[in-house]
């Protein structure tokens, strides 16, 4: 089967919450070492997209294949299997507000691999460095940083593991620019020179152009169109021109109420 | 709506939830049994629900033993019988008031600060981002709360035994003309330790409710500030309720031995 050459597989996903179906049959796949960008309007269903595919929901129907191993049937042991490999950055940062930044970064150090606290705290000081914070931020609770600050502490902690599939929600959402471009390479990096596969979403167009080895733009619970970064100018698509664009005129028609 | 459909609606509800909790309570009881255990999570949970319950319970404890003391003479006066208060006193605390108490007082503290803690985890996706790191929240969130809860309450218990008992011992002999040695000799006499140890078994069940309520209603809260507070509030309810109809269930039982 050719399934089982890409590391992640999503066929026919669907995921709805009381009358509002979100996700209406997602397929997407992405292939090892490489990297996808999902984009697509605010609310459109990308987090709860990603939320599938790592097994934090369970979608109605669909499969995700993972390596090969379908695991959207949601039991315990898949997902521990997709847990053991993947890292997470979530929209909201989600940092454990009870431990230090170095205690969040080095959590799954110190409680899934059982490391030495003092591995565990070099390893957290050299992730901080790479995200561009300085050491002593180690020692300060998530509650005494920015927005930003946390955002990249939670990418930060996503990737201190080496992990082999990354998922990325709004990575460089409320960043400066400079910043943003620092964790745009940082996720090149990544998936680069680790050979892992990276799942992001983002409404950072210069983002997308940056971090992605193809484009997928999620519309009305499907995939509607893909292609490579370079094509996102030239996609022939009305909707995809008009998210690249920003405009509020066209095909995409938000709900607003006009007075 | 009829009043049957409503009535069978609530029904069918009321018995969901049992079962949710009773899965939650078993899936807590086997995370707390087998590994792996974070023991700094646990001495930490162990510190705040037991440590910090201390002055709360003893301050409780003395005054309803003080209390006590002076109901029991008023009442056993009527029939001459007052030389009993010192039994009847420490039966009353140590099978029946020092466990209740303790556990309604640690309820009120602890099953909504942990509700309010977890829950607040919970729609922070604090609890998500954990399980995306390889760490089973139940064995990292809920079963060192369980573990420490259990093991505290029988130990708060003892000791608001032991204060309860010297609440009423003061009113008896500074108030009432006992003699203290009297006093001690006849409580000491007349005790059984099935009457201490039953008051302590009840204890540890009361500690294991008190920590599946607060996670429970803290797990499963939803929709932010709001959610987090209502989730708060009915598990300080719950982990009462459950502590008074538990208690009368077990004291049937042990009774009887
Ligand atoms: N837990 C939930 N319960 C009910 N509805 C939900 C839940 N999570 C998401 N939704 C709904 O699913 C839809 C998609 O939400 P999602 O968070 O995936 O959007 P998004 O594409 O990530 O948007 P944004 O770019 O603003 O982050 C929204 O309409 C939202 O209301
Ligand atoms: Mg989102």
């Amino acid at each position: 089967m050719s399934e089982t050459s890409h590391t992640i597989a999503v066929r026919g996903l669907h995921k709805g919450f009381e009358n509002n179906q979100v996700l209406r049959g997602v397929d997407i796949d992405v292939d090892k070492g490489r990297s996808l960008v999902i984009i697509g309007g605010s609310g459109s269903g990308k987090s709860v997209l990603l939320k599938c595919i790592i097994g934090l929901m369970r979608a109605d129907r669909g499969t995700v294949e993972v390596d090969g191993r379908d695991i959207a049937r949601h039991t315990d042991s898949d997902r521990r299997y997709m847990t053991q490999r993947t890292g997470m950055l979530f929209q909201g940062s989600a940092l454990f507000d009870s431990l230090k930044v170095w205690e969040n970064i080095a959590f799954r150090l110190l409680n899934a691999d059982r490391k030495s606290r003092k591995e565990a705290r070099d390893k957290a000081i050299d992730c901080l460095a790479q995200v561009g914070l300085s050491p002593e931020i180690g020692d300060l609770h998530p509650a005494a940083l920015s927005g930003g600050m946390q955002k990249r502490v939670s990418l930060a902690r996503a990737i201190a593991s080496d992990p082999e599939i990354l998922f990325f929600d709004e990575p460089t959402t409320g960043l400066d620019p400079i910043m943003s471009d620092v964790i745009n390479n940082l996720i090149v990096e990544r998936v680069k020179a680790l050979g892992a596969s990276a799942i992001s979403i983002t409404h950072d167009m210069a983002s997308a152009r940056k971090i992605a080895d193809e484009v997928a733009m999620l519309y009305q619970g499907r995939i509607i169109w893909r292609g490579k970064p370079e094509d996102l100018e030239r996609s022939g698509n009305p909707m995809v021109d008009q998210f690249v664009h920003g405009r509020a005129e066209g095909p995409i028609k938000m709900a607003l109420r006009r007075s | 709506m009829n009043i049957f459909a409503i009535t069978g609606s609530v029904t069918l509800d009321a018995l969901r939830e049992t079962g949710r909790m009773a899965v939650f309570a078993g899936r807590g009881a086997i995370a707390s049994i087998l590994g792996p255990f974070y023991w700094r999570a646990f001495f930490s949970s162990l510190i705040r629900i037991g440590f910090t319950s201390l002055p709360v319970v003893g301050l409780t404890a003395v005054f309803t033993g003080a209390a006590l003391a002076l109901n029991i003479y008023d009442g056993s006066l009527r029939f001459n019988a007052e030389t009993f208060l010192p039994q009847i006193l420490g039966v009353s605390i140590v099978r029946e008031l020092g466990p209740v108490l303790a556990a309604l007082m640690v309820a009120g503290r602890c099953s909504s600060a942990m509700a309010a803690e977890i829950g607040t985890m919970r729609v922070t996706e604090q609890i998500d981002a954990m399980s995306t790191l390889a760490v089973d929240p139940f064995k990292y969130l809920i079963a060192p709360r369980i573990i420490a809860t259990t093991l505290a309450l029988p130990i708060l218990v003892l000791i608001a035994d032991i204060i309860g008992v010297y609440g009423g011992y003061l009113v008896a002999v500074y108030g009432l003309d006992f003699s203290g040695p009297v006093f001690i000799r006849n409580i000491s006499e007349f005790l059984q330790n099935r009457d201490v140890v039953s008051g302590l078994f009840k204890a540890g069940v009361f500690g294991f409710l008190i920590a599946v309520m607060g996670c429970y209603y803290g797990y499963r809260s939803r929709g932010g500030a709001q959610g987090v507070g209502a989730a708060t509030r009915t598990a300080v309810v719950a982990a009462a309720v459950s502590i008074l109809a538990s208690n009368y269930i077990m004291t049937s039982f042990l009774v009887e031995f």
